[in-house]
Protein backbone atom coordinates (compact mmCIF):
# COMPACT_ATOMS: atom_id res chain seq x y z
CA UNK A 1 0.00 0.00 0.00
CA UNK A 2 1.33 3.41 -0.94
CA UNK A 3 2.03 6.18 1.52
CA UNK A 4 1.22 9.86 1.61
CA UNK A 5 4.00 12.40 2.17
CA UNK A 6 2.91 12.74 5.79
CA UNK A 7 2.99 8.97 6.36
CA UNK A 8 6.52 8.91 4.93
CA UNK A 9 7.61 11.72 7.25
CA UNK A 10 5.99 9.98 10.23
CA UNK A 11 7.74 6.70 9.38
CA UNK A 12 11.11 8.45 9.06
CA UNK A 13 10.72 10.14 12.47
CA UNK A 14 9.03 7.38 14.45
CA UNK A 15 10.29 7.14 18.03
CA UNK A 16 7.55 5.30 19.87
CA UNK A 17 4.02 3.95 19.67
CA UNK A 18 2.77 4.69 23.17
CA UNK A 19 -0.73 3.28 22.71
CA UNK A 20 -3.96 3.86 20.84
CA UNK A 21 -3.37 5.45 17.47
CA UNK A 22 -0.81 7.84 18.94
CA UNK A 23 2.80 7.99 17.88
CA UNK A 24 5.77 9.87 19.27
CA UNK A 25 7.96 11.54 16.65
CA UNK A 26 11.48 12.92 16.70
CA UNK A 27 11.31 16.63 15.94
CA UNK A 28 13.76 18.41 13.61
CA UNK A 29 12.88 22.00 14.45
CA UNK A 30 11.30 23.40 17.63
CA UNK A 31 10.30 27.01 17.10
CA UNK A 32 9.55 29.45 19.89
CA UNK A 33 8.01 32.91 20.29
CA UNK A 34 7.61 35.20 23.24
CA UNK A 35 3.93 34.61 23.97
CA UNK A 36 3.75 30.85 24.50
CA UNK A 37 7.39 30.02 25.37
CA UNK A 38 8.18 32.10 28.51
CA UNK A 39 5.58 30.24 30.53
CA UNK A 40 7.18 26.97 29.35
CA UNK A 41 10.60 28.26 30.35
CA UNK A 42 9.34 29.32 33.79
CA UNK A 43 7.71 25.96 34.32
CA UNK A 44 10.86 24.05 33.31
CA UNK A 45 12.90 26.21 35.68
CA UNK A 46 10.50 25.60 38.56
CA UNK A 47 10.78 21.87 37.97
CA UNK A 48 14.57 22.04 37.88
CA UNK A 49 14.51 20.99 34.21
CA UNK A 50 15.95 24.09 32.54
CA UNK A 51 17.63 22.22 29.69
CA UNK A 52 17.31 22.06 25.89
CA UNK A 53 17.70 18.90 23.81
CA UNK A 54 19.71 20.56 21.04
CA UNK A 55 20.27 24.33 20.83
CA UNK A 56 20.82 24.13 17.06
CA UNK A 57 17.37 22.65 16.50
CA UNK A 58 15.64 25.38 18.47
CA UNK A 59 14.74 28.66 16.76
CA UNK A 60 13.34 31.60 18.69
CA UNK A 61 11.90 35.00 17.85
CA UNK A 62 10.21 37.91 19.54
CA UNK A 63 7.46 38.78 17.09
CA UNK A 64 3.99 39.09 18.58
CA UNK A 65 4.54 42.27 20.57
CA UNK A 66 7.71 44.04 19.48
CA UNK A 67 8.99 46.53 20.48
CA UNK A 68 7.51 45.59 23.87
CA UNK A 69 4.49 47.73 24.77
CA UNK A 70 4.51 47.46 28.59
CA UNK A 71 6.27 45.78 31.52
CA UNK A 72 4.48 42.49 31.04
CA UNK A 73 5.41 42.08 27.40
CA UNK A 74 8.91 43.38 28.12
CA UNK A 75 9.20 40.63 30.74
CA UNK A 76 8.06 37.99 28.27
CA UNK A 77 10.66 39.17 25.77
CA UNK A 78 13.33 39.18 28.47
CA UNK A 79 12.53 35.65 29.61
CA UNK A 80 12.93 34.38 26.04
CA UNK A 81 16.06 36.49 25.41
CA UNK A 82 17.79 35.37 28.62
CA UNK A 83 16.90 31.76 27.95
CA UNK A 84 18.27 31.87 24.38
CA UNK A 85 21.51 33.32 25.71
CA UNK A 86 21.73 30.84 28.59
CA UNK A 87 21.43 27.87 26.24
CA UNK A 88 23.50 29.29 23.38
CA UNK A 89 20.57 29.23 20.95
CA UNK A 90 22.19 30.91 17.96
CA UNK A 91 19.06 31.32 15.89
CA UNK A 92 17.38 33.84 18.15
CA UNK A 93 15.88 36.93 16.52
CA UNK A 94 15.39 40.14 18.47
CA UNK A 95 14.65 43.77 17.55
CA UNK A 96 16.24 44.71 14.24
CA UNK A 97 16.36 41.11 13.09
CA UNK A 98 12.90 39.92 14.12
CA UNK A 99 9.77 39.35 12.07
CA UNK A 100 6.63 37.24 12.05
CA UNK A 101 7.76 33.69 12.89
CA UNK A 102 6.06 31.89 10.00
CA UNK A 103 7.52 34.33 7.48
CA UNK A 104 10.95 34.68 9.09
CA UNK A 105 11.91 31.04 9.71
CA UNK A 106 11.24 29.88 6.12
CA UNK A 107 13.23 32.87 4.85
CA UNK A 108 16.19 31.69 6.92
CA UNK A 109 16.03 28.27 5.28
CA UNK A 110 15.19 26.46 8.53
CA UNK A 111 12.41 24.35 7.02
CA UNK A 112 13.27 21.56 4.59
CA UNK A 113 11.27 18.84 2.83
CA UNK A 114 10.68 15.84 5.07
CA UNK A 115 11.21 17.76 8.32
CA UNK A 116 9.08 17.59 11.45
CA UNK A 117 8.41 21.00 12.95
CA UNK A 118 6.50 22.13 16.05
CA UNK A 119 5.81 25.50 17.59
CA UNK A 120 3.52 26.83 20.30
CA UNK A 121 1.49 28.54 17.63
CA UNK A 122 -1.45 27.20 15.66
CA UNK A 123 -0.29 28.63 12.32
CA UNK A 124 2.81 26.45 12.34
CA UNK A 125 0.93 24.54 9.62
CA UNK A 126 2.31 27.24 7.26
CA UNK A 127 5.63 25.39 6.98
CA UNK A 128 4.00 22.39 5.36
CA UNK A 129 4.38 24.45 2.18
CA UNK A 130 7.95 23.10 2.05
CA UNK A 131 6.86 19.47 2.12
CA UNK A 132 7.32 19.23 5.87
CA UNK A 133 5.06 18.07 8.67
CA UNK A 134 4.59 21.18 10.77
CA UNK A 135 2.07 21.42 13.57
CA UNK A 136 0.98 23.93 16.15
CA UNK A 137 1.13 22.65 19.72
CA UNK A 138 0.41 23.86 23.23
CA UNK A 139 2.91 24.89 25.84
CA UNK A 140 3.31 21.43 27.43
CA UNK A 141 4.11 19.90 24.04
CA UNK A 142 6.53 22.75 23.52
CA UNK A 143 8.21 22.06 26.89
CA UNK A 144 8.66 18.40 26.04
CA UNK A 145 9.91 19.37 22.58
CA UNK A 146 12.49 21.71 24.09
CA UNK A 147 13.55 19.16 26.67
CA UNK A 148 13.43 15.90 24.70
CA UNK A 149 13.03 16.72 21.00
CA UNK A 150 9.89 14.61 20.70
CA UNK A 151 6.17 15.22 20.29
CA UNK A 152 3.08 13.00 20.20
CA UNK A 153 0.51 12.96 17.43
CA UNK A 154 -2.32 10.71 16.39
CA UNK A 155 -1.70 8.84 13.15
CA UNK A 156 -2.72 11.29 10.46
CA UNK A 157 -5.45 10.99 7.91
CA UNK A 158 -5.04 13.00 4.77
CA UNK A 159 -7.52 15.00 2.74
CA UNK A 160 -6.28 15.36 -0.81
CA UNK A 161 -7.20 18.78 -2.16
CA UNK A 162 -6.74 19.05 -5.90
CA UNK A 163 -6.73 22.60 -7.19
CA UNK A 164 -7.17 22.85 -10.93
CA UNK A 165 -8.00 25.37 -13.59
CA UNK A 166 -6.46 28.80 -14.00
CA UNK A 167 -6.44 31.50 -11.30
CA UNK A 168 -8.30 34.48 -12.80
CA UNK A 169 -6.83 37.99 -12.56
CA UNK A 170 -7.30 39.44 -9.08
CA UNK A 171 -7.80 36.02 -7.46
CA UNK A 172 -5.10 34.58 -5.22
CA UNK A 173 -4.12 31.72 -2.93
CA UNK A 174 -5.97 33.58 -0.14
CA UNK A 175 -9.23 33.42 -2.09
CA UNK A 176 -8.62 29.73 -2.79
CA UNK A 177 -8.06 28.83 0.86
CA UNK A 178 -11.04 30.91 2.05
CA UNK A 179 -13.21 29.09 -0.48
CA UNK A 180 -11.86 25.71 0.69
CA UNK A 181 -12.50 26.55 4.36
CA UNK A 182 -16.05 27.52 3.45
CA UNK A 183 -16.49 24.12 1.85
CA UNK A 184 -14.81 22.11 4.62
CA UNK A 185 -16.11 24.26 7.54
CA UNK A 186 -14.00 25.07 10.61
CA UNK A 187 -14.02 21.43 11.68
CA UNK A 188 -13.98 19.59 8.35
CA UNK A 189 -10.27 18.79 8.48
CA UNK A 190 -9.86 18.15 12.23
CA UNK A 191 -7.16 15.55 12.92
CA UNK A 192 -6.33 15.49 9.22
CA UNK A 193 -3.64 16.83 6.91
CA UNK A 194 -4.68 18.92 3.93
CA UNK A 195 -2.45 17.90 1.03
CA UNK A 196 -2.62 20.52 -1.73
CA UNK A 197 -1.91 19.18 -5.21
CA UNK A 198 -2.74 19.93 -8.83
CA UNK A 199 -1.65 22.26 -11.60
CA UNK A 200 -2.56 25.46 -9.76
CA UNK A 201 -0.43 24.50 -6.73
CA UNK A 202 2.45 23.50 -9.02
CA UNK A 203 2.47 27.01 -10.47
CA UNK A 204 2.17 28.84 -7.12
CA UNK A 205 5.20 30.59 -5.63
CA UNK A 206 6.47 29.46 -2.21
CA UNK A 207 4.88 32.60 -0.76
CA UNK A 208 1.45 31.68 -2.11
CA UNK A 209 1.89 28.08 -1.00
CA UNK A 210 2.58 29.39 2.50
CA UNK A 211 -0.65 31.42 2.36
CA UNK A 212 -2.51 28.25 1.39
CA UNK A 213 -0.99 26.10 4.15
CA UNK A 214 -1.20 28.91 6.74
CA UNK A 215 -4.97 28.70 6.92
CA UNK A 216 -5.27 24.89 6.95
CA UNK A 217 -5.74 25.15 10.73
CA UNK A 218 -8.84 27.27 10.14
CA UNK A 219 -10.48 24.14 8.75
CA UNK A 220 -9.17 22.28 11.81
CA UNK A 221 -6.28 20.60 9.96
CA UNK A 222 -3.14 19.52 11.79
CA UNK A 223 -1.02 20.67 8.87
CA UNK A 224 -1.29 21.79 5.28
CA UNK A 225 1.29 20.31 2.92
CA UNK A 226 2.56 20.85 -0.63
CA UNK A 227 4.80 18.37 -2.41
CA UNK A 228 8.37 19.71 -2.63
CA UNK A 229 9.38 20.45 -6.22
CA UNK A 230 11.51 22.79 -8.32
CA UNK A 231 9.83 25.88 -6.84
CA UNK A 232 10.74 24.61 -3.35
CA UNK A 233 14.30 23.82 -4.42
CA UNK A 234 14.75 27.24 -6.00
CA UNK A 235 13.55 28.98 -2.85
CA UNK A 236 15.84 26.88 -0.65
CA UNK A 237 18.80 26.89 -3.04
CA UNK A 238 20.98 29.39 -1.10
CA UNK A 239 20.75 27.04 1.90
CA UNK A 240 21.18 23.71 0.16
CA UNK A 241 23.67 24.48 -2.61
CA UNK A 242 26.46 22.69 -0.78
CA UNK A 243 24.33 19.63 -0.25
CA UNK A 244 23.44 19.11 -3.92
CA UNK A 245 25.49 19.38 -7.13
CA UNK A 246 22.62 20.93 -9.02
CA UNK A 247 19.06 22.12 -8.69
CA UNK A 248 17.96 19.08 -10.69
CA UNK A 249 19.58 16.82 -8.15
CA UNK A 250 17.74 18.55 -5.31
CA UNK A 251 14.44 18.28 -7.17
CA UNK A 252 15.06 14.58 -7.78
CA UNK A 253 15.94 14.01 -4.13
CA UNK A 254 12.81 15.81 -2.93
CA UNK A 255 10.71 13.31 -4.89
CA UNK A 256 11.28 10.70 -2.22
CA UNK A 257 8.82 12.63 -0.07
CA UNK A 258 6.08 12.69 -2.71
CA UNK A 259 2.91 10.78 -1.95
CA UNK A 260 2.74 7.47 -3.78
CA UNK A 261 0.17 7.17 -6.59
CA UNK A 262 -1.63 4.46 -4.60
CA UNK A 263 -1.58 6.35 -1.30
CA UNK A 264 -4.84 6.17 0.63
CA UNK A 265 -6.78 9.33 1.41
CA UNK A 266 -9.57 9.84 3.92
CA UNK A 267 -11.27 12.21 1.52
CA UNK A 268 -10.63 13.83 -1.85
CA UNK A 269 -11.74 17.27 -2.81
CA UNK A 270 -11.35 19.11 -6.10
CA UNK A 271 -11.66 22.83 -6.66
CA UNK A 272 -11.64 24.35 -10.12
CA UNK A 273 -10.56 27.92 -9.57
CA UNK A 274 -11.18 29.18 -13.10
CA UNK A 275 -14.48 30.76 -12.09
CA UNK A 276 -13.43 31.74 -8.55
CA UNK A 277 -13.97 35.39 -7.59
CA UNK A 278 -12.43 37.36 -4.67
CA UNK A 279 -13.62 35.97 -1.33
CA UNK A 280 -14.14 37.64 2.06
CA UNK A 281 -15.37 36.49 5.47
CA UNK A 282 -18.46 38.07 7.01
CA UNK A 283 -18.87 36.63 10.54
CA UNK A 284 -16.80 35.49 13.49
CA UNK A 285 -15.70 32.19 11.96
CA UNK A 286 -13.27 31.72 9.07
CA UNK A 287 -15.74 29.44 7.27
CA UNK A 288 -18.28 32.25 7.00
CA UNK A 289 -17.14 33.22 3.53
CA UNK A 290 -18.86 34.91 0.59
CA UNK A 291 -17.97 36.68 -2.65
CA UNK A 292 -16.50 40.15 -2.03
CA UNK A 293 -19.20 41.55 -4.31
CA UNK A 294 -21.92 40.26 -1.95
CA UNK A 295 -20.55 42.50 0.82
CA UNK A 296 -20.13 45.46 -1.51
CA UNK A 297 -20.49 48.73 0.37
CA UNK A 298 -19.79 47.37 3.87
CA UNK A 299 -18.22 50.36 5.59
CA UNK A 300 -14.75 49.89 7.12
CA UNK A 301 -12.65 51.87 9.60
CA UNK A 302 -9.28 50.20 9.17
CA UNK A 303 -7.31 48.20 6.62
CA UNK A 304 -4.56 45.87 7.76
CA UNK A 305 -2.03 44.35 5.38
CA UNK A 306 0.42 42.02 7.06
CA UNK A 307 0.72 38.82 9.17
CA UNK A 308 2.03 35.32 8.51
CA UNK A 309 -0.76 34.86 5.97
CA UNK A 310 -0.16 37.86 3.71
CA UNK A 311 2.70 40.08 4.85
CA UNK A 312 5.29 38.94 2.32
CA UNK A 313 6.77 40.79 -0.65
CA UNK A 314 4.39 39.29 -3.16
CA UNK A 315 1.49 40.50 -1.00
CA UNK A 316 2.79 44.07 -0.77
CA UNK A 317 3.36 44.15 -4.51
CA UNK A 318 -0.16 42.92 -5.24
CA UNK A 319 -1.75 45.45 -2.85
CA UNK A 320 0.12 48.23 -4.64
CA UNK A 321 -1.43 47.23 -7.95
CA UNK A 322 -4.40 49.15 -6.60
CA UNK A 323 -2.86 51.49 -4.02
CA UNK A 324 -0.08 52.95 -6.17
CA UNK A 325 -1.09 56.43 -7.22
CA UNK A 326 -4.31 56.28 -5.19
CA UNK A 327 -5.13 57.32 -1.63
CA UNK A 328 -6.79 55.74 1.35
CA UNK A 329 -10.43 56.89 1.52
CA UNK A 330 -11.19 59.67 4.05
CA UNK A 331 -11.85 58.27 7.52
CA UNK A 332 -10.08 54.97 6.84
CA UNK A 333 -6.85 54.03 8.62
CA UNK A 334 -4.41 52.03 6.53
CA UNK A 335 -1.71 49.97 8.26
CA UNK A 336 0.88 47.77 6.59
CA UNK A 337 3.32 45.54 8.49
CA UNK A 338 6.00 43.98 6.29
CA UNK A 339 6.42 40.52 7.79
CA UNK A 340 10.22 40.42 8.11
CA UNK A 341 13.24 42.75 7.95
CA UNK A 342 14.09 41.23 4.56
CA UNK A 343 10.60 42.02 3.26
CA UNK A 344 10.92 45.53 4.69
CA UNK A 345 14.37 46.17 3.17
CA UNK A 346 13.40 44.75 -0.21
CA UNK A 347 10.16 46.77 -0.18
CA UNK A 348 12.22 49.86 0.49
CA UNK A 349 14.64 49.22 -2.32
CA UNK A 350 11.79 48.51 -4.75
CA UNK A 351 10.07 51.74 -3.69
CA UNK A 352 7.06 49.89 -2.26
CA UNK A 353 7.24 51.46 1.19
CA UNK A 354 7.29 54.93 -0.37
CA UNK A 355 4.17 54.07 -2.36
CA UNK A 356 2.35 52.89 0.76
CA UNK A 357 3.28 56.11 2.54
CA UNK A 358 2.18 58.16 -0.46
CA UNK A 359 -1.18 56.36 -0.40
CA UNK A 360 -1.60 57.40 3.25
CA UNK A 361 -0.68 54.12 4.94
CA UNK A 362 1.09 53.83 8.28
CA UNK A 363 4.05 51.45 7.90
CA UNK A 364 4.98 49.52 11.05
CA UNK A 365 8.03 47.45 11.86
CA UNK A 366 7.86 43.70 11.14
CA UNK A 367 5.55 42.23 13.84
CA UNK A 368 2.26 40.36 14.25
CA UNK A 369 0.74 43.75 15.06
CA UNK A 370 -2.98 44.14 14.62
CA UNK A 371 -3.47 40.47 13.70
CA UNK A 372 -4.09 39.46 17.29
CA UNK A 373 -4.86 42.85 18.77
CA UNK A 374 -2.15 42.66 21.42
CA UNK A 375 -0.06 45.68 20.52
CA UNK A 376 -0.86 48.10 17.72
CA UNK A 377 -3.82 48.49 15.39
CA UNK A 378 -6.45 47.48 17.96
CA UNK A 379 -10.06 48.20 16.98
CA UNK A 380 -12.54 50.11 19.14
CA UNK A 381 -15.91 48.45 19.84
CA UNK A 382 -18.08 48.60 16.74
CA UNK A 383 -15.19 49.21 14.37
CA UNK A 384 -14.58 47.17 11.24
CA UNK A 385 -11.31 46.09 9.66
CA UNK A 386 -10.57 44.75 6.18
CA UNK A 387 -7.62 42.48 6.95
CA UNK A 388 -5.22 40.14 5.19
CA UNK A 389 -4.83 38.06 8.37
CA UNK A 390 -6.25 34.60 9.09
CA UNK A 391 -8.70 34.91 12.00
CA UNK A 392 -11.94 36.82 12.38
CA UNK A 393 -12.83 35.49 15.83
CA UNK A 394 -14.89 37.64 18.16
CA UNK A 395 -12.54 40.12 19.84
CA UNK A 396 -9.49 39.02 17.87
CA UNK A 397 -8.40 42.54 16.84
CA UNK A 398 -10.01 44.23 19.83
CA UNK A 399 -13.15 43.69 21.89
CA UNK A 400 -16.30 44.46 19.92
CA UNK A 401 -14.43 44.79 16.62
CA UNK A 402 -15.27 43.01 13.37
CA UNK A 403 -12.59 41.60 11.07
CA UNK A 404 -13.23 40.71 7.43
CA UNK A 405 -10.52 38.41 6.06
CA UNK A 406 -9.47 38.88 2.44
CA UNK A 407 -6.55 38.99 0.01
CA UNK A 408 -4.09 41.92 -0.10
CA UNK A 409 -5.67 43.07 -3.36
CA UNK A 410 -9.16 43.09 -1.81
CA UNK A 411 -7.83 44.90 1.27
CA UNK A 412 -6.19 47.52 -0.94
CA UNK A 413 -9.45 48.01 -2.82
CA UNK A 414 -11.31 48.40 0.47
CA UNK A 415 -8.78 51.03 1.58
CA UNK A 416 -9.37 53.09 -1.54
CA UNK A 417 -13.16 52.62 -1.63
CA UNK A 418 -13.71 52.99 2.14
CA UNK A 419 -15.83 49.87 2.04
CA UNK A 420 -15.62 46.24 1.00
CA UNK A 421 -15.72 45.96 -2.75
CA UNK A 422 -14.76 43.69 -5.63
CA UNK A 423 -11.10 44.61 -6.18
CA UNK A 424 -11.11 43.67 -9.84
CA UNK A 425 -12.82 46.89 -10.85
CA UNK A 426 -9.70 48.81 -9.80
CA UNK A 427 -7.33 46.77 -11.97
CA UNK B 1 -4.27 12.33 39.43
CA UNK B 2 -6.74 15.19 39.31
CA UNK B 3 -10.31 15.01 40.60
CA UNK B 4 -12.95 14.70 37.89
CA UNK B 5 -16.61 15.65 38.22
CA UNK B 6 -18.91 18.07 40.02
CA UNK B 7 -21.09 21.05 39.18
CA UNK B 8 -21.89 21.39 35.48
CA UNK B 9 -21.79 24.27 33.04
CA UNK B 10 -23.60 23.88 29.73
CA UNK B 11 -22.28 25.89 26.78
CA UNK B 12 -24.77 25.34 23.98
CA UNK B 13 -22.81 26.19 20.86
CA UNK B 14 -20.54 24.60 18.26
CA UNK B 15 -17.02 25.85 17.50
CA UNK B 16 -16.25 27.66 20.75
CA UNK B 17 -12.72 28.92 20.12
CA UNK B 18 -9.80 29.52 22.45
CA UNK B 19 -9.88 33.29 21.84
CA UNK B 20 -13.34 33.23 23.44
CA UNK B 21 -12.12 31.06 26.33
CA UNK B 22 -9.19 33.38 27.07
CA UNK B 23 -8.70 36.53 24.97
CA UNK B 24 -5.24 37.26 23.53
CA UNK B 25 -4.78 40.35 25.66
CA UNK B 26 -4.33 38.15 28.74
CA UNK B 27 -1.57 36.09 27.16
CA UNK B 28 0.95 38.44 28.70
CA UNK B 29 0.38 36.78 32.09
CA UNK B 30 3.22 34.49 33.06
CA UNK B 31 1.40 32.62 35.81
CA UNK B 32 -1.59 30.33 35.39
CA UNK B 33 -3.32 31.71 38.48
CA UNK B 34 -3.35 35.24 37.08
CA UNK B 35 -5.61 34.02 34.28
CA UNK B 36 -8.36 33.03 36.72
CA UNK B 37 -10.73 36.04 36.44
CA UNK B 38 -10.85 36.02 32.64
CA UNK B 39 -12.36 32.61 31.87
CA UNK B 40 -14.78 32.66 28.90
CA UNK B 41 -14.75 36.44 28.89
CA UNK B 42 -15.38 36.80 25.15
CA UNK B 43 -17.78 33.87 24.73
CA UNK B 44 -20.46 34.63 22.19
CA UNK B 45 -23.45 32.92 23.79
CA UNK B 46 -26.85 34.49 24.42
CA UNK B 47 -27.51 34.97 28.13
CA UNK B 48 -24.09 33.71 29.25
CA UNK B 49 -22.39 35.66 32.02
CA UNK B 50 -18.82 34.58 32.80
CA UNK B 51 -19.14 36.19 36.25
CA UNK B 52 -22.31 34.23 37.17
CA UNK B 53 -22.32 31.94 40.20
CA UNK B 54 -22.99 28.98 37.88
CA UNK B 55 -19.92 29.68 35.76
CA UNK B 56 -17.75 30.24 38.82
CA UNK B 57 -18.89 27.04 40.56
CA UNK B 58 -18.48 24.83 37.50
CA UNK B 59 -16.29 21.71 37.61
CA UNK B 60 -17.43 20.11 34.33
CA UNK B 61 -18.17 21.82 31.01
CA UNK B 62 -20.53 20.27 28.47
CA UNK B 63 -20.54 21.63 24.93
CA UNK B 64 -21.21 20.70 21.29
CA UNK B 65 -18.90 20.19 18.29
CA UNK B 66 -15.30 21.30 17.67
CA UNK B 67 -14.74 22.68 21.15
CA UNK B 68 -11.49 24.63 21.59
CA UNK B 69 -10.79 25.45 17.96
CA UNK B 70 -8.44 28.19 16.82
CA UNK B 71 -5.34 29.34 18.66
CA UNK B 72 -3.00 26.77 20.21
CA UNK B 73 -2.85 28.70 23.51
CA UNK B 74 -2.72 26.27 26.41
CA UNK B 75 -3.94 29.21 28.49
CA UNK B 76 -7.43 28.03 27.46
CA UNK B 77 -6.83 24.78 29.35
CA UNK B 78 -5.10 26.47 32.29
CA UNK B 79 -7.89 28.99 32.80
CA UNK B 80 -10.21 26.02 33.26
CA UNK B 81 -7.71 24.26 35.52
CA UNK B 82 -7.25 27.23 37.86
CA UNK B 83 -11.02 27.60 38.03
CA UNK B 84 -11.37 23.95 39.11
CA UNK B 85 -12.66 22.62 35.80
CA UNK B 86 -10.78 19.44 34.89
CA UNK B 87 -13.27 17.91 32.47
CA UNK B 88 -14.79 19.08 29.19
CA UNK B 89 -17.40 16.81 27.61
CA UNK B 90 -18.23 17.54 23.98
CA UNK B 91 -19.31 15.95 20.76
CA UNK B 92 -15.87 16.68 19.29
CA UNK B 93 -12.74 18.72 19.97
CA UNK B 94 -10.18 20.65 18.00
CA UNK B 95 -6.92 18.66 17.97
CA UNK B 96 -4.60 21.05 19.81
CA UNK B 97 -7.06 21.83 22.60
CA UNK B 98 -7.78 18.12 23.12
CA UNK B 99 -4.07 17.30 23.28
CA UNK B 100 -3.43 20.22 25.65
CA UNK B 101 -6.11 18.85 28.02
CA UNK B 102 -4.52 15.39 28.20
CA UNK B 103 -1.04 16.92 28.33
CA UNK B 104 -2.13 18.68 31.53
CA UNK B 105 -3.61 15.48 32.95
CA UNK B 106 -7.15 16.71 32.30
CA UNK B 107 -10.03 15.02 30.52
CA UNK B 108 -11.47 15.85 27.09
CA UNK B 109 -14.33 13.37 26.76
CA UNK B 110 -16.07 12.82 23.45
CA UNK B 111 -19.64 11.52 23.55
CA UNK B 112 -21.93 10.70 20.60
CA UNK B 113 -24.31 13.47 19.56
CA UNK B 114 -27.33 11.58 20.95
CA UNK B 115 -25.73 11.46 24.42
CA UNK B 116 -24.79 15.12 24.22
CA UNK B 117 -28.38 15.91 23.22
CA UNK B 118 -29.66 13.91 26.20
CA UNK B 119 -27.36 15.79 28.54
CA UNK B 120 -28.45 19.15 27.15
CA UNK B 121 -32.11 18.18 27.48
CA UNK B 122 -31.70 17.19 31.12
CA UNK B 123 -29.06 19.74 32.10
CA UNK B 124 -28.11 17.91 35.31
CA UNK B 125 -26.58 20.19 37.96
CA UNK B 126 -23.95 17.57 38.84
CA UNK B 127 -21.95 15.31 36.54
CA UNK B 128 -19.76 12.45 37.75
CA UNK B 129 -16.89 10.87 35.85
CA UNK B 130 -15.50 7.38 36.44
CA UNK B 131 -12.21 7.25 34.54
CA UNK B 132 -11.51 3.56 35.19
CA UNK B 133 -14.88 2.38 33.92
CA UNK B 134 -15.14 5.04 31.22
CA UNK B 135 -18.45 6.38 32.48
CA UNK B 136 -20.07 9.78 32.65
CA UNK B 137 -22.82 9.72 35.29
CA UNK B 138 -25.63 12.23 35.50
CA UNK B 139 -29.26 12.15 36.71
CA UNK B 140 -29.04 8.42 37.40
CA UNK B 141 -27.96 7.70 33.84
CA UNK B 142 -24.63 6.45 32.55
CA UNK B 143 -22.89 7.32 29.31
CA UNK B 144 -19.95 5.26 28.08
CA UNK B 145 -16.86 6.91 26.69
CA UNK B 146 -13.59 5.52 25.36
CA UNK B 147 -10.16 7.05 25.63
CA UNK B 148 -7.11 6.45 23.51
CA UNK B 149 -4.93 4.32 25.85
CA UNK B 150 -2.07 6.81 25.56
CA UNK B 151 -4.36 9.67 26.58
CA UNK B 152 -5.49 7.63 29.59
CA UNK B 153 -1.86 7.06 30.54
CA UNK B 154 -1.22 10.80 30.32
CA UNK B 155 -4.08 11.46 32.74
CA UNK B 156 -2.77 8.81 35.13
CA UNK B 157 0.78 10.16 34.88
CA UNK B 158 -0.45 13.69 35.64
CA UNK B 159 0.45 14.96 32.18
CA UNK B 160 2.86 14.69 29.24
CA UNK B 161 5.88 16.29 30.88
CA UNK B 162 5.96 13.75 33.71
CA UNK B 163 5.28 10.92 31.25
CA UNK B 164 7.91 12.02 28.72
CA UNK B 165 10.54 12.74 31.33
CA UNK B 166 10.28 9.18 32.56
CA UNK B 167 10.17 7.52 29.17
CA UNK B 168 12.29 9.47 26.66
S1 LIG C 1 0.72 37.09 12.34
FE1 LIG C 1 -1.11 36.62 13.51
S2 LIG C 1 -1.62 34.51 13.05
FE2 LIG C 1 0.50 34.88 12.36
S3 LIG C 1 1.79 34.21 14.06
FE3 LIG C 1 1.42 36.40 14.35
S4 LIG C 1 -0.42 36.52 15.65
FE4 LIG C 1 -0.31 34.45 14.85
Amino acid sequence: MGQTITEKIFAAHHRDSPGGDSVVLDIDVVMCHEITTPIAINDLMERGMDRVFDPDKIKAVIDHVTPSKDSKTATQAKILRDWARRHAIRDFFDIGANGVCHALFPEKGFIRPGYTVIMGDSHTCTHGAFGAFAAGVGTTDLEVGILKGVCSFRLPQTIKVTIKGELPTGVYAKDVILRLIKELTVKGATDAIMEFVGPVVDRLSMESRMTLCNMAIEAGATCGVCLPDRVTAQYLWPFIDEQYDSLDQAVADFKRWHSDPDAVYARELTLDVSSLVPQVTYGYKPDEVMDAAELEGTRIDQVYIGSCTNGRLEDLREALRILAGRSVAPGVRGIVSPATPHVYAQALSEGLIQQFVAAGFCVTNPTCGACLGMSNGVLAPGEVCASTTNRNFNGRMGKGGMVHLMSPLSAAAAAVAGCITDPRKYL
Amino acid sequence: MKHFGGASLFLDRHDINTDEIIPAKYLTENSKLDLKPYMLEDLRLEGFDPASAEARAARVIVSRQNFGCGSSREHAVWVFEVNGINVVIAESFARIFRQNMFNCGMLAIELPSADIATLFAARPAEIGVDLEQGLVKADGREFFFTLNSFDRDLVRAGGWLAYADRKY
